[in-house]
């Protein structure tokens, strides 16, 4: 046991070295790719900005000084509370953050465990009946599904289940009239749950379901094929054979002995699909007039609202860096041989 | 009697061309790969014609004809006209150029200097400029590429080649992570060591020895990324970070199309096609090249 | 041998290959063979000669890109090979079981010995067990197969034991379900030659005090000699020679089976020299008469025309070589 908390410990302090790095870098790109001091005032502020509200700008964030200082000044900033007044909103860009990201959290649990849901019975099914017409139908939707861009497949979502069939709402996180659960963490999916609203936690739900699988078919057609592609690999291995001529029923032969050592290589790509949900959601939040985090970041990057983007840059690193975390320590707990080689 | 060093190469020049015979053979047996690559060659050719096929040349650029607007498909216009009249088929050719422009660019810059930063810090594992190297490839890639091509582009001016450079930016770790790894496997091996023994000098051994052997995954992901490329393109151009209008590319053309749904249908769904098919091709290729060197495949 | 024996598995021509890109490799050719209850019974072939797809073929696990023929497996008389999976599943539950060759790759490397023995236990018993009985019955099985320490054992995962005791679980797993018939394929050359000697004994023990009949396969004259009955001869897909164990080592009839206890230091491991193309037949297009025709240096012009049959020449031992032909019918 101890091999293993070692393991994600070090993960763990790696994800945040990687995050200071991180940091040094969404902060480098910021001041330094606009050009000059004035270009960034100019960028920020838009072209007809006065000369001295340039130069309070450049003071208020001391852009005059050594980057190594401006560096300091602005970490400063992010621990306590302080990351920059948004232009847009024109409130300190945490408080903007802690409003939006909550909804984007539901999409990305609710991403995520669609994903799941369909990928791990569609690969199993395609990798045990290799070959056949089932197995055939699967391949090619698993090829559609990684070509086609997730804000093509939420238009053409929102075109034919929303507009034409009414089978589910086009926009919003709710429908007009019902009003939000009361506020624990602000995701709808576990306020509702938590508080036993579940009128309000179903028609989340039934919300959250269209921009979800606009997410989520990119991740599932790519997830399946590993999936899929692990499975066919172990099933001819020595292991499956001697499982088999043991007598091991077939059904139980997949569900554990093949799925285990099969969803390992998948859990690596997943953990990636789910952290770029957060940058594909930009464009589905879009669609679907998502009031979320990523919509906001959007907005921050068509209105160069600099403090904003690096706060979504930022977040959105340290969500991929959880996630990350999270899987490394489910395969370690999957596969006891990782934890015991220890180091790269 | 042949030198050692003379023989060795004829050996060396033969084994490839019967290698290249093998992965050729292997390549046109699956079907859905020769598919793929027929699609590309098909788009390239009419990417690189594009001025002179196209029906309209002049849809491409500054064109409005309010006239001829809003027309649904027809003999004269195949894919129908867009709310400025321009034909649709031209702009989706043209988007085609602009999209393997773009493949080709970012994939220039970021392979080569991916791969041999990877070569580099492969081989030199355990020195610090591999550690370096290394880390800063790992920072690059805890942030999504899409996103961190959305965040350097809207800090630039949005041109076509500051829409490149961010797609760049995001791209070249992913090489130097799977050369890395493969590289600090690879250089234990036997072949490697003699190589050493004979006194070869590291540059060879990285490129001439360790490199041949990665060529496999690197082509498979080359082919696999170019699909990526072109999506994060549209997906920049959808937001209206991406090249500027006119030009023609598929992603603007999906979102300046996309407010006349459902009714205009065309002016939208003509470029999405081509945005999939294009990407489909792309991982078809990508899956064939990948079988192709795959020594589990009977 | 025993005449009134009864024939626990007789398999009678099969003929089995593999799809692959080039064509079809047509490995096994009017293979048959049999064992008696209790027997011990040999096949001693060099590498790649269809031994594995033999018994793979017996045990019904060949992958997906294989080709059957023809032929039949009889399995107490009735034919596996037209069996339904269920009956196929009941048999490998209940009667006959393998032991793989390398110790490693046959275990499934993300589960504790304690979960697979279990599950083994559990799924080939046709009543309910309790936890404790499957328990018991575990660490009675890893006993038979001379583990100590059984409980840290059952604890580890397959990368924590070594190989000798990876190879005894695999025993011991095999001995819940073979309560009549054990297929073991080299189970001793991916180990050091002690550790290889101690699961020969005990193997050996196991199967005499059981009376469970077992097929060994090896490469190995050496290890053939103090274990088997009978032997069966292999190359290339087709049986050449077959003998009770005394008769063929003191009378080797076929020139391979010469060839082979002549070379005997540099057989192990090694083989008949290979690797000069043409000389090892190509499964893609093998020969049609006798296969060993390319390497046979007393081949002539009927070798070619047609394969040779297994006539007995002495009690019990058989051979497939026109030079014992003369006088066929």
């Amino acid at each position: 046991m101890n091999y293993a908390v070692n393991y994600v410990l070090k993960r763990l302090a790696y994800g945040i070295i990687s995050l200071f790095g991180l940091s040094i870098l969404v902060f480098v790109l910021a001041r330094v790719l606009p050009g000059t001091p004035v270009d960034l005032a100019r960028l920020a502020l838009g072209p007809n900005a006065s000369i001295s509200a340039i130069n309070t700008f450049i003071d208020e964030l001391h852009l005059n000084a050594p980057l190594p200082l401006q560096y300091l000044y602005w970490i400063e900033g992010i621990f306590t509370g302080n990351w920059g007044i948004s232009l847009v909103t024109k409130r300190n860009v945490l408080t903007d953050v802690i409003e939006f990201l909550p909804a984007t959290l539901d999409l990305l649990i609710m991403t995520a465990i669609i994903i799941l849901l369909i990928s791990v019975p569609l690969g199993l099914v395609a990798g045990r009946m290799q070959n056949t017409f089932v197995d055939n139908v699967i391949r090619v939707i698993t090829y559609v599904g990684i070509a086609v861009p997730s804000f093509v497949v939420a238009i053409l979502l929102q075109l034919f289940l929303g507009y034409d069939l009414h089978l589910f709402p086009i926009i919003g996180q709710l429908s007009p009239g019902i009003a939000p659960p009361p506020h624990i963490t602000g995701l709808y999916l576990i306020d509702g749950l938590i508080t036993g609203d579940f009128g309000a936690w179903v028609n989340a739900l039934w919300h959250l379901i269209l921009p979800s699988f606009s997410l989520a078919l990119g991740p599932i057609a790519q997830e399946t094929r590993i999936l899929r592609a692990a499975v066919v690999e172990n099933q001819n291995r020595d292991f499956t054979l001697a499982e088999t001529s043991h007598g091991l029923p077939e059904g139980l032969l997949t569900t554990r002995y093949l799925l285990k050592p099969s969803i390992i290589p998948m859990l690596t790509v997943y953990a990636l699909d789910v952290s770029s949900v957060i940058a594909n959601a930009f464009l589905v939040e879009l669609i679907f007039d998502w009031p979320g985090f990523s919509r906001y970041g959007l907005n921050a990057m068509l209105s160069k609202d600099l403090n904003a983007i690096i706060a979504v840059v930022l977040v959105a690193g340290i969500l991929f860096i959880i996630a990350n975390t999270l899987v490394d320590f489910t395969v370690s707990r999957l596969d006891p041989r990782v934890s015991e080689e220890m180091g790269d | 009697m042949i030198s050692l060093v003379e023989y060795s190469k004829d050996v060396k020049f033969s084994k490839i061309a019967h290698n290249y015979g093998k992965y050729w053979y292997k390549f046109r047996n699956n079907k859905l790969s020769l598919l793929g690559l027929g699609l590309i060659i098909l788009f390239i050719a009419l990417a690189a014609l594009a001025p002179w096929i196209s029906p309209y040349p002049s849809s491409a650029g500054l064109y409005v004809n309010f006239a001829n607007s809003l027309k649904p498909p027809s003999l004269a216009h195949p894919f129908g006209t867009d709310e400025l009249g321009r034909d649709v088929l031209t702009r989706v050719i043209f988007g085609f150029r602009y999209s393997f422009t773009l493949v080709g660019v970012v994939l220039g810059i970021t392979v080569i200097p991916g791969v041999t930063l990877g070569l580099v810090a492969g081989y030199y594992v355990k020195r610090w400029f591999s550690v370096l190297i290394m880390r800063m490839a790992d920072i690059f890639v805890a942030v999504p590429p899409l996103l961190l091509a959305l965040a350097v582009a809207s800090v630039m001016r949005p041109t076509l080649l500051h829409v490149m450079l961010a797609i760049s930016l995001a791209w070249w770790p992913w090489y130097t992570r799977l050369v890395y790894s493969q590289t600090t496997t690879i250089r234990n091996e036997d072949f490697v060591r003699a190589a050493r023994l004979m006194g070869a000098s590291p540059i060879h051994i990285m490129f001439s020895e360790i490199l041949p052997n990665e060529l496999g995954s690197i082509l498979t992901k080359i082919s696999l990324d170019a699909g990526w490329v072109i999506l994060i393109g549209a997906a920049l151009s959808f937001v209206g970070l991406g090249a500027p209008p006119p030009t023609p590319d598929l992603g603007t053309m999906i979102s300046e199309g996309s407010i006349y749904l459902p009714n205009f249908w065309w002016i939208s769904v003509f470029p999405a096609i081509a945005v999939v098919l294009v990407i489909l091709a792309f991982n078809l290729l990508g899956d064939g090249i990948r079988d192709m060197f795959s020594s589990s495949i009977r | 041998m025993d005449e009134g024996a009864e024939r626990i598995l007789e398999v009678k021509n099969i003929m089995v290959g593999y799809k692959v890109y080039e064509g079809e490799l047509k490995v096994l050719r009017e293979v048959s063979f049999y064992v008696l209850k209790g027997e011990k019974v040999g096949i001693i072939g060099e590498s790649a000669c269809g031994k594995t797809t033999a018994m793979k073929t017996v045990m019904r696990i060949l992958p997906s890109n294989s080709i059957v023929w023809g032929g039949q497996v009889l399995y107490k008389g009735k034919n596996m090979l037209a069996m339904s999976k269920k009956d196929v599943t009941s048999l490998r539950k209940h009667n006959l079981s393998m032991i793989f060759q390398d110790p490693s790759s046959a275990l499934n490397p993300v589960f504790k010995i304690r979960q697979q023995m279990y599950d083994i236990i559990k799924y080939s018993s046709d009543e309910r067990l309790t936890k404790e009985e499957i328990h018991e019955r575990a660490i009675h099985y890893l006993k038979e197969a001379a583990l100590p320490e059984v409980e840290r054992i059952l604890d580890s995962y397959p990368f924590q034991l070594s190989g000798g005791m990876k190879q005894r679980v695999n025993i011991a797993m095999s001995l819940v379900s073979a309560r009549e018939l054990l297929i073991a394929d080299e189970p001793g050359t991916a180990l050091d030659v002690t550790i290889e000697d101690q699961i020969m004994r005990l193997l050996k023990t196991i199967v005499e005090r059981e009376h469970i009949s077992i097929i060994l396969i090896t490469h190995s004259l050496g290890v053939v000699k103090g274990f088997v009955d009978r032997v069966y001869v292999m190359y290339a897909g087709t049986i050449v020679e077959v003998a009770p164990t005394k008769s063929l080592f003191s009378n080797p009839l076929h020139p391979y089976t010469r060839m082979l206890m002549d070379s005997v230091p540099r057989l192990i491991g090694g083989g008949v020299p290979e690797g000069i193309p043409g000389v090892v037949p190509s499964y893609l297009d093998p020969p049609k008469g006798c296969r060993f025709i390319t390497r046979c240096p007393f081949r002539m012009d009927v070798c070619g025309q047609s394969p040779p049959d297994l006539r007995e020449i002495d009690q019990g031992h058989y051979v497939a070589c026109y030079l014992y032909n003369e006088g066929r019918s």
